[in-house]
């Protein structure tokens, strides 16, 4: 049978609460504003599904179709696109990320202690 | 004011000139920069594959950042399913621009494309 690749990515998606689609892989990202986002994931100690958009050449146009955005590392948050590298990035220095992974049940590294109680 | 970084020879690639009349037109910008930053990357000299814009627009007024993103995105939509490859999106209003936002420094290459 045909490949899916809009399915295929809808059921990734869903699969993790975070998940993203980058160049290379966490270990070895290959690309700067894909090692960013990893780097930010990993500050927050968050764990999450990554998909190798360089070796698979349907997924990285698909995933582009999906979302509606033309650019890769895309970050996805409980199914809901969040953005790029950019947006991650500014998320992270507002601390608008940890209100993100605190909603969707993940406890961000970085969450100070004080806004636990809330 | 309209930056518009220009290559060795003192010109601004064609690239850049459609990215600056299309974000001009679309957005009416107070302030605006276009940063080719393909030269930071594993692409042939003088390519317009990866830009930085910084854009500064009453059009981002009530925005939430990916909305400004995708109205940017969509302003360049030719572009980026052409050869434009990277797009690193500064989109601030001109109340968050006078107040001093800063644009991030972009990230160094890591050899993919």
């Amino acid at each position: 049978a045909p490949r899916d690749v809009q399915k295929e990515i809808g059921d990734l998606v869903a699969k993790n609460k975070v998940v993203i689609f980058m160049k290379g892989v966490p270990e070895a990202p290959q690309c700067g504003f894909s090692n960013a986002v990893v780097q930010i994931l990993r500050m927050h100690a968050v764990t999450y599904d990554a998909h190798n958009v360089l070796v698979d050449e349907e997924l990285r146009q698909g995933i582009k179709d999906f979302s509606s955005w033309p650019t890769i590392p895309q970050v996805y948050i409980e199914g809901e696109f969040i953005g790029g590298c950019d947006i991650l990035l500014q998320m992270h220095q507002t601390g608008e990320l940890i209100e993100e992974l605190q909603k969707v049940g993940i406890k961000s590294a970085l969450m100070d202690p004080e806004d636990e109680k809330k | 004011v309209n930056l518009l970084t220009r290559n060795m020879s003192g010109m601004a690639g064609p690239v850049a000139s459609i990215i600056e009349r299309k974000l001009t037109d679309m957005l009416k910008p107070s302030h605006l920069q276009i940063i080719n930053e393909s030269y930071m990357h594993s692409v042939p000299k003088n390519s317009e594959t990866h830009f930085k814009v910084v854009v500064v627009s009453e059009s981002f007024t009530d925005k939430k950042p990916l909305a400004r993103h995708r109205l940017v995105n969509d302003v360049l939509k030719e572009e980026l399913s052409s050869g434009v490859h990277a797009l690193s999106i500064n989109a601030f209003t001109p109340e968050q621009w006078d107040k001093g936002r800063q644009v991030d420094k972009s990230p160094n290459c890591m050899g993919g494309f």
